[in-house]
């Protein structure tokens, strides 16, 4: 007999360092490995499947520094039955992870280029890890650019970060939909952020991740500004179940979004991204 | 001592394949055969020829299937029924991770697969055919299902020629049928008074010796020859295999999805019945105080709005959008993942539609008023 495949389900357990509440309803966790000797390791980009026993698992993009594995960290909406049992979760509780899965930000094939960042709403959760990785490698890139919009301030998330990205030479501009009273910045779509960003298209790459829609919008607006669209990224979200494209869950046209994605260039999805319920 | 090496053809009396089953359960195989159940032919286990279904006919159309009994047709002239090989291999049930509650935590363990000796009898070319798809899907790439993998390396296929077709058949249109080549240990073909055999693979030569054989005639391998051509000439439906793909991606927007989707129940027969589709889901089932877990995969279908759920909503929200994902995945998408189309013109889905959906049919009105992409 023949060795069998390894099991795509096997989980490891990690357990809660820390809990941070981010936004309403959006909270972060650090896990650390029951068994660090697992050798885990990721790419900017890359999800997990977040395990509660009894309740389910649940896909969620590491939002962490992929140079510092140990330290996962992922940023959860409370939204489905998995992510609001999570909620009640507390440091030292139990969370099992499988993983890595997906496609990456390409930022090694992007050294050297320009980058800007477009995100939206919790959409920056999987691009942090980005931003941390061109932070880290600053001198190989361009002009690094983050765009972000909200709904409303208090939807921002980390806000306390944005000056160290800032320090650190990144050009980081912030905009929401609605302001409050105490709000100074500007007010607005983050596709308009976009419109008004000096660049240079032969030499600059979009990674942007939000709502699909929001995406669409960056997407082609980075296009018509005269990016490639090969040189837009975008991160896909669909259903996951199984995470290694065997499920069927989270076919997108001839794409499984959990093994072919969720980072796609954009030439690539751009035809079915404008077919409604694809 | 007639020697059935591979390539050979052989004469097997009809009582010898008494014999053949008796070889392979002595030789540790559970033998899986064609056997009326509930109204139906099923793949189920057989250990006697006098259990599998002498003269059974079935009628079939669209969501129509009935059997009538022949007097004096042979044991295999039934096509297809609800039945696959494909619950044998991925099971409709399976646990994929047991957890036990140990104080503040969890201990998650893979069960070992079971790794079952099973003989089938009498399966079908297009059915041989949608094994070789499946394998594509849960071996062929990156990420291999050790359940599957487990299953499949203990499958011994006896396959048989269709000797007639429903009219709900189609795979000459898809290159997959009715005459069997290739994927099987041994293929029978059904004549009068015995079968022709042809011999597949070493393994399936060996169980033949000892049994009542000799060198089939040339008279009877003219007479076998025919059995499949009569099959294939009954075929009316068909799908154009060479233009389906480019036919069904250009016309995502084509009014046609708007019309099925009236008509379709969404009530996912055609997935179930399908010997390609593999979607799958997992449970969690817990006992009630919550100690143990078994994480429970099961056969799912696009057509359920819950496959493909999100924090956003269903990616999937209407019959229209479902039963295109279905259609273009089957017949379009699955070739630009797995290099073949995903169906393999078995009929079942139109057999078990309820309100009588032909693929065909569909397809056919999509390239006639084509273009509209």
């Amino acid at each position: 007999m023949t060795a069998l495949p390894v099991s795509p389900w096997r989980v490891s357990m990690t357990t809660i360092r820390a809990v941070k509440a981010e936004t309403p309803g959006v909270t972060t966790y650090d896990l650390s490995f029951d068994d660090p000797a697992a050798g885990y390791s990721f790419l900017p980009g890359q999800f997990n499947m977040l395990y509660l026993p009894g309740i389910g698992e649940s896909a969620i993009s590491m939002s962490s520094d992929a140079a510092e594995p140990g330290k996962l960290r992922h940023t959860v909406r409370a939204v489905g039955n998995v992510t609001r049992a999570m909620e009640r979760l507390l440091t030292g509780d139990k969370i099992g992870v499988r993983g890595p899965f997906g496609t990456s930000w390409p930022v090694e094939q992007s050294r050297g280029n320009d980058v800007i960042v477009a995100a939206g709403g919790l959409g920056l959760a999987p691009l942090r890890p980005a931003i941390y990785h061109l932070i880290r490698h600053r001198s190989s890139y361009g002009r690094v650019t983050v765009l972000y919009g909200a709904r409303s301030p208090a939807d921002l998330l980390y806000t306390d970060e944005y000056e160290a990205w800032h320090s650190a030479g990144l050009d980081v501009q912030v905009t929401v939909d609605v302001g409050s009273a105490d709000w100074q910045g500007s007010i607005g779509f983050v596709t308009t952020l976009l419109s008004r960003v000096p660049l240079e298209p032969t030499r600059t790459d979009v990674f942007t991740c939000g709502p699909e829609v929001m995406m669409r919008f960056i997407a082609s607006g980075a296009v018509n500004r005269g990016i490639a669209a090969g040189r837009v990224f975008v991160s896909l979200e669909r259903n996951m179940n199984c995470a290694v494209g065997l499920c069927g869950h989270c076919q997108f046209g001839s794409e499984f979004v959990c093994k072919d994605g969720p980072v796609f260039p954009f030439d690539r999805v751009r035809r079915l991204m404008h077919v409604e319920n694809i | 001592m007639t020697d059935p090496i591979v390539g050979a053809r052989i004469w097997l009396p009809e009582a010898a394949l008494q014999g053949l089953i008796d070889q392979l359960r002595a030789s540790g195989y559970e033998v899986v055969g064609p056997r009326v159940a509930d109204g139906a032919v099923t793949l189920v286990e057989v250990t006697s020829i006098s259990e599998m279904p002498r003269g059974v006919r079935d009628e079939q159309e669209p969501g129509k299937y009935r059997l009538t009994v022949i007097e004096g047709a042979g044991l295999f002239d039934h096509v297809v029924g609800p039945h696959s090989l494909k619950p044998y291999l991925f099971p409709p049930r399976t646990t994929v991770l047991e957890v036990l509650k140990i104080r503040d935590s969890w201990d998650a363990r893979v069960p070992e697969p079971p790794r079952p000796k099973r003989a089938v009898i009498g399966v079908r070319s297009c059915d041989l055919h949608a094994l070789a798809i499946q394998d594509r899907v849960f071996l062929g790439g990156q990420h291999r299902d050790p359940e599957y993998a487990a299953r499949r390396e203990g499958l011994f296929l006896i396959a048989v020629n269709c000797s007639r077709s429903a009219p709900t058949c189609f795979c000459v249109s898809m290159n997959t049928g009715p005459k069997v080549d290739g994927g099987a240990d041994l293929v029978l073909t059904e004549l009068n008074t015995g079968f022709v055999v042809e011999v597949g693979t070493e393994k399936g030569g060996e169980v033949l010796r000892g049994l009542d054989i000799r060198e089939s005639t040339l008279a009877e391998f003219a007479e076998a020859t025919e059995v499949p051509q009569r099959a294939a000439s009954q075929q009316t439906r068909r799908i154009n295999l060479a233009t389906v793909h480019d036919t069904l991606i250009n016309n995502l927007e084509h009014p046609r999805w708007e019309d099925v989707a009236k008509r379709c129940l969404s009530c996912a027969n055609c997935t179930m019945v399908c010997p390609t589709c593999f979607c799958s889901t997992v449970n969690e089932v817990t006992d009630l105080a919550g100690d143990v877990t078994t994480r429970e995969r099961v056969w799912e279908s696009c057509f359920n709005e819950e496959h493909s759920w999100t924090g956003s909503g269903a990616a999937h929200p209407t019959t229209k959008s479902r039963y295109r994902q279905w259609l273009t995945h089957k017949l379009a998408t699955w070739v630009d993942q797995f290099g073949s189309s995903g169906c393999v013109g078995c009929g079942r889905c139109i057999t078990w539609c309820p309100v009588g959906i032909d693929i065909t049919e569909e397809v056919a009105a999509i390239e006639a008023k084509g273009g509209v992409a």
